[in-house]
């Protein structure tokens, strides 16, 4: 383990080497071994990790974006994913909820587990494993043909339930989540776009959290959004991270550091540094994510 | 502002931006005037039109548009027949041809098949389907579609549900029926290949939207890219109207051309455009060519008219759904 570390560049978060079995793990992942599914199961249950991702790559084409990564990501926390610009942050949280294999072209190999069972084994509906993880955009994207009403409870329509009551309740509960609920309620008919920037960006959240996800995924949510609305959003996924495992992506370092329990540093496709955020921040042990944090690139 | 103000500059420059002044002010009343043809155009032809019918608008005044006879021997001109089966076969044509144009377009555009080489030879076959002069169509209308229509459509029809008006009737092969079906055929080329555009230019974020709340392919396509692009197909769809409302050539070959209001579809009937085609050369005397051209303002009117609606639903449709950011 030791050995490969250095070789690799590689630091592995604390959290994989709190245990022994932990260490096991990482290492039979790194050197490609085939996992049984019930043994990563277990050991992940035993740590409360939510996803585990195993050797994941990820191409275009010929371009490999991800170039292996293993990942732990803890329940019921906020993990930030930060990096350099073309460093495969969004591509890893698309690979998360099996979005990125629907880009022509793009491809994803290795494994990802999600309470204990991997969703990329060919016996897996990639359907039925978006219904668990939802997902925040880049820029706001509320269909612009339905109302605030009509958006929040697409997701529970698509899944069958026609039921009045349990649409109001569940549209009314993730609006407050989302924290747009008072701003919203009494003109719930109106179109989803006709709402501000930041409104729409929490229209999307409480859209995601109106199905029950048990993961949610947010590529850059604030970066088209002001100081203001950014202040609201953040306020949201610290509520949230109560019952909900969040994975954010983040280009804004400051952001990471206010939010996250977690951070992962990539870089060029690669997971250089994963630990706690103040540890990071305060004492990375990778001399890449030392640069970066101080601003010396990026 | 001093650096740019005329009083500083040489001799050259002063020359130069001149001529661009000058150029400037030409370009502007060029594209002035080549706007401006278009409504004197447009309004000649309005106008025109109305001028050449007066005689048969001062003899049968409005009730033209709803009288039901066209008899040239007693000179009594009535528009409603054709008004009617135009109405009736541009809108069998869309009732066929919408659904398979939208087909061809989710087809083209949603990488229901992801391999390229299909959908590209496919997109352009689409395409050349509308450059096919209409007397072609015509000609393959009345040679092989009215008799295989005959033959295997509206016989057994008339066989099996020969009670419903619809299908009443002895089926002959040149009526309404085979003129909407010649005619569906001919707006999908234009409505798939526009409404394959507006399916292309739906945003990827709003797939991905609805791919993350756990939607399966085809639910994406229902509930996110066509609300989203409704306006846009519904634009497509007023084009293709607008081309079976006027087409001409094709219908008047395979229509039957009696003058004739009927609820069976298996009967000949008559087109605005038809009618005018059809009897125009042979009119003799002023009545009944001012009643063919009162015809032709009648058609005028309707083409606009649809645009016009048209046009107003759409912007209706956009000022619901402008996004913000």
């Amino acid at each position: 383990m030791r050995r490969r570390k250095k070789k690799d560049g590689l630091v592995m978060g604390e959290l994989a080497i709190q245990e022994q079995s932990d260490i096991d793990i990482s290492l039979a992942s790194q050197q490609g071994e085939v996992l049984s599914d019930s043994s990563a199961s277990v050991s992940q249950r035993r740590r409360g990790h939510k996803i585990v991702t195993i050797d994941l790559k990820a191409q275009f084409g010929r371009v490999q974006v991800l170039r292996g990564i293993n990942l732990e990501i803890k329940e019921r926390s906020i993990t930030a994913i930060m990096g350099p610009s073309g460093c495969g942050k969004t591509t890893f949280i698309r690979c998360l909820n099996r979005l990125h294999e629907l880009t022509p072209g793009a491809s994803v190999t290795g494994r990802v587990i999600l309470d204990g069972e991997d969703i990329y084994s060919p016996k897996v509906n990639p359907v039925l494993v978006r219904r668990k993880i939802g997902m925040v955009f880049q820029k706001p994207n509320p269909f612009p043909t339905m109302s605030v009403y009509d958006n929040v409870a697409a997701g529970l329509k698509l899944n069958g339930v026609r039921d009045k009551a349990k649409l109001d309740e569940a549209v009314e509960r993730s609006l407050k989540l989302a924290f747009l609920w008072d701003e919203v309620k009494d003109d719930l008919k109106k179109s989803g776009a006709a709402l501000s920037g930041g409104q729409q960006q929490r229209l999307c959240i409480a859209r995601a959290l109106a199905v029950e996800p048990e993961v949610i995924l947010m590529d850059e949510p604030c970066s088209a959004l002001d100081p203001t609305a950014t202040a609201k959003i953040e306020e949201a996924i610290f509520e949230l991270k109560k019952d909900y495992t969040i994975v954010i992506v983040t280009h804004n370092m400051q952001q990471a550091a206010r939010v996250a329990d977690y951070t992962a540093f990539f870089y060029l496709g690669e997971l250089i540094e994963y630990g706690n955020t103040e540890q990071i921040f305060e004492n990375p042990k990778n001399e890449l994510t030392e640069r970066y944090i101080t601003g010396k690139f990026g | 502002m001093k650096a740019f103000s005329k009083a500083r500059l040489t001799k050259t420059e002063v020359r130069t931006w001149n001529a661009s002044a000058n150029a400037d002010s030409l370009m502007k009343v060029l594209v002035a005037v080549a706007a401006f043809t278009v409504i004197a155009i447009l309004t000649a032809i309005a106008f025109e039109l109305y001028l050449n019918s007066l005689p048969s608008i001062s003899k049968f005044g409005i009730s033209f548009i709803w009288g039901t006879t066209w008899d040239v021997s007693t000179e009594m001109f009535g528009a409603l027949p054709f008004i009617f089966g135009t109405f009736v076969t541009s809108l069998l044509a869309l009732l066929i041809g919408l659904p398979i144009s939208l087909g061809v377009a989710i087809f083209l555009s949603e990488k229901v098949k992801s391999r390229r080489m299909v959908t590209r030879s496919i997109g352009t076959l689409v395409e050349l389907l509308a450059a096919v002069p209409s007397v072609i169509y015509g000609l393959w209308g009345l040679f092989f579609l009215s008799p295989l229509l005959r033959r295997y459509v509206e016989t057994p029809l008339h066989d099996y549900l020969g009670f419903v008006p619809l299908f009443a009737g002895t089926p002959f092969g040149l009526d309404f029926f085979t003129a909407g079906v010649l005619l569906a055929i001919m707006i999908i080329p234009t409505v798939s290949a526009i409404s394959r555009d507006v399916l292309n230019a739906v945003p990827n974020s709003q797939r991905e939207a609805m791919y993350s709340l756990g939607a399966t392919h085809w639910e994406v396509i229902w509930k996110a890219v066509l609300p989203y692009a409704r306006s846009g197909i519904f634009g497509a769809t007023i084009l293709g109207l607008a081309r079976a409302v006027g087409e001409t050539m094709a219908v008047t070959m395979v229509i039957g051309n009696e003058p004739k209001i009927t609820a069976s579809l298996f009967s000949g009937g008559y087109t605005l455009a038809a009618v005018i085609a059809n009897q125009f050369t042979e009119a003799t005397g002023q009545l009944y060519i001012s009643s063919l051209i009162e015809i032709g303002l009648v058609l005028f009117f309707m083409a606009l008219a649809i645009n016009t609606f048209a046009r107003l639903l759409i912007w209706k449709m956009k000022r619901g759904m402008n996004i913000r950011v």
